[in-house]
């Protein structure tokens, strides 16, 4: 290919809305390094004029933060576990069987995309409750497990797999699930890493179902505890603005380690949750 | 659908061979198992009661009587949800083209070969991936607040009157907006690229080749074969707006007032907070019913032939 001239207005136009991105963010981020008493006092600057850690420790003293990573953490790994096995099980299915009902079932599982249940909340609630899981880990773990977008990420790659795979394994005797256990899943290892991150996303920043769920402060999951202070009649912002700053840590770890998978995922399906 | 053809015509013979071999039903319906117990108690089942309790007064406890169609009418005449259904809309007509427009935009400038710093930029628009609704409320509450605000404090500076962010309820859903495309785009930047980088690159270099301009190679080459894409960014986007409630939550608490108060923090409102669970099932059943008709017209649009 030519190389084609750079084009200076439309590299400025970049820079500027890529700085208009990144702003809100910044500002958030230097503000929360502001003792209480600069964050409202005129003038208002970019900088820190002194530097500090306060809000942080504060916000760490007040809240129990050890607890809500836990709990939020805990729920975002065996969610994402479960939801990875289940997916590649169930992916598996739709692609290398035919039949009416998986055809069926196919249907309804993409129609949860377009048709969330989180929404109709108050019967949600009766069955999670009816089912003893209100008020549990589990109660916003089992509910999050399926995802159209991963058995639909699975059904895609499977289907690339040649069938001879499949019927030389089969002649070789041996049995269906120890074909997938064995040669299909590890095939599939580049799917499941792109859905594991993307599914701790997702739980991480889950907030509807834990607020449907969960009732004891004690099992709040990370963005419940965020709601709580957001939510008060006096916002105490300089706890606010650390606690948020402290809740995103993990995603941006995430993001760095697997910048990578995330930025190149193939994503033709509705990747939303 | 095209999937009946696509399954028979290439494995004939092998779907053939798999009729007679035993096990072929057992083994795909164990492979399925845990997705369909999951998909029938958490999907199916709350769906089911929640028609069923839309006809009941159930109020949490007890056991629900049976009302017939009183919620309904109760929420047909209700101005409140009018009001509620309208401002959910407003939002989502506004704020969806909004949505394409940035991403698509974002897009082009990243995907062409005329701008640098690409690989930054690229980061720099996912960051708002990372953060979750409840955060990028709070981001954008405090950058717009009405007294403490830096964009307000910006507007004294070069002596504009200061806007009321917070208590002018038009205003506050354009936060809203805004805030809902600066977290929004990554993803949407993400379908448009992919779907930029799988256009021929000849079709482009034929049409300059044969005196086309940018913007018609653009109109009458790009975008048409973005349409799969653009459907999907649309109709996902719709979704999302219809049902947004996260970001409300922390950023205007669908205030001032209840000024901006959308369907699903309608629902939770009447159901959780006043126990109305009758009634709050009652309206998650007309947003359901309305979030069918959308994806229906959609679909009707786009016929997504990866699915086959």
């Amino acid at each position: 290919m030519r190389a084609r001239a750079v084009s200076i207005p439309l590299t400025l136009l970049l820079v500027l809305v890529a700085l208009g991105f990144l702003f809100p963010a910044l500002w958030f981020l230097l503000s929360s390094f502001k003792p209480g008493s600069e964050l409202f006092s005129l003038p208002l600057s970019l900088f820190p004029r002194t530097w500090t850690l306060s809000g942080y420790e504060t916000a760490w003293t007040r809240f129990d933060f050890w607890r809500y990573f836990y709990n939020t953490g805990l729920v975002a790994v065996i969610t994402t576990a479960l939801t990875v096995i289940v997916s590649a099980l169930t992916g598996y299915a739709f692609a290398k069987f035919r039949s009416w009902w998986l055809r069926a079932f196919f249907l309804c599982i993409l129609a949860t995309t377009m048709l969330p249940t989180e929404v109709i909340m108050p019967s949600t609630f009766a069955i999670i409750r009816d089912l003893g899981l209100y008020n549990t880990l589990a109660g916003i773990i089992v509910p999050s497990i399926i995802t159209a977008t991963g058995i639909f990420m699975f059904r895609q790659y499977f289907r690339t797999i040649p069938d001879e795979l499949l019927e030389a394994a089969r002649i070789d005797g041996a049995s269906e699930f120890r074909i997938f256990t064995r040669i299909m899943f590890p095939l599939a290892r580049p799917i499941a890493v792109t859905l594991a991150i993307f599914s701790v996303q997702w739980r991480w920043n889950d907030y509807i179902w834990p607020l449907i769920v969960l009732n004891d402060p004690n099992r709040y999951t990370l963005q419940l505890a965020l709601r709580s202070i957001v939510g008060a009649d006096n916002i105490n912002w300089s706890v606010l603005l650390s606690a948020s700053v402290i809740s995103l840590i993990p995603m941006v770890i995430l993001f760095a380690v697997f910048q990578r998978y995330i930025m190149n995922a193939d994503i033709n399906s509705g990747l939303k949750d | 659908m095209a999937e009946t053809t696509t399954a028979a015509a290439p494995s004939g013979t092998t779907a053939m061979r798999r009729r007679t071999r035993p096990g072929q039903t057992l083994v795909p319906l164990l492979f399925i198992a845990i997705a369909f117990v999951l998909f029938c108690v958490f999907f199916v089942g709350p769906g089911a009661l929640g028609l069923y309790y839309s006809f009941t007064d159930y109020r949490g406890v007890g056991s629900p009587r049976w009302v017939g169609l009183d919620n309904y009418q109760r929420l047909f005449a209700d101005e409140q949800f009018y009001a509620v259904l309208g401002r959910t809309l407003t939002y989502t007509v506004l704020s969806v083209p909004v949505h394409v427009v940035v991403a698509l935009g974002i897009a082009l400038l990243l995907t062409s070969a005329a701008t640098r710093f690409q690989t930054v930029a690229r980061v720099i628009f996912f960051i708002p991936w990372l953060i979750s609704p409840i955060v990028a409320g709070v981001i954008w509450r405090w950058l717009f607040g009405e007294n403490f605000g830096l964009i307000n404090y910006l507007f004294t500076v070069v002596n504009l009157p200061t806007q009321r962010w917070e208590t002018d309820g038009n205003l506050s859903l354009l936060v809203l907006i805004l805030a809902g495309t600066w977290g929004g785009t990554a993803f949407n930047m993400l379908l448009f690229i992919a779907a930029l980088k799988n256009i021929p690159k000849s079709y482009l270099e034929a049409a300059e080749i044969d005196g086309a301009t940018s913007s018609q190679r653009f109109f009458r080459i790009v975008l048409p074969l973005l349409r799969p894409t653009m459907f999907l960014v649309v109709l996902l986007g719709t979704l999302g707006a219809m049902k947004e409630f996260a970001l409300v939550q922390a950023l205007n608490g669908g205030g001032p007032g209840t000024q901006n108060m959308f369907m699903v923090q309608y629902i939770y409102r009447t159901g959780f907070e006043r126990a109305q669970i009758g009634y709050a099932s009652a309206v998650s059943m007309v947003l359901m019913g309305i979030l069918v008709v959308i994806a229906i017209i959609q679909m009707r649009f786009d016929r997504r032939e990866d699915l086959a």
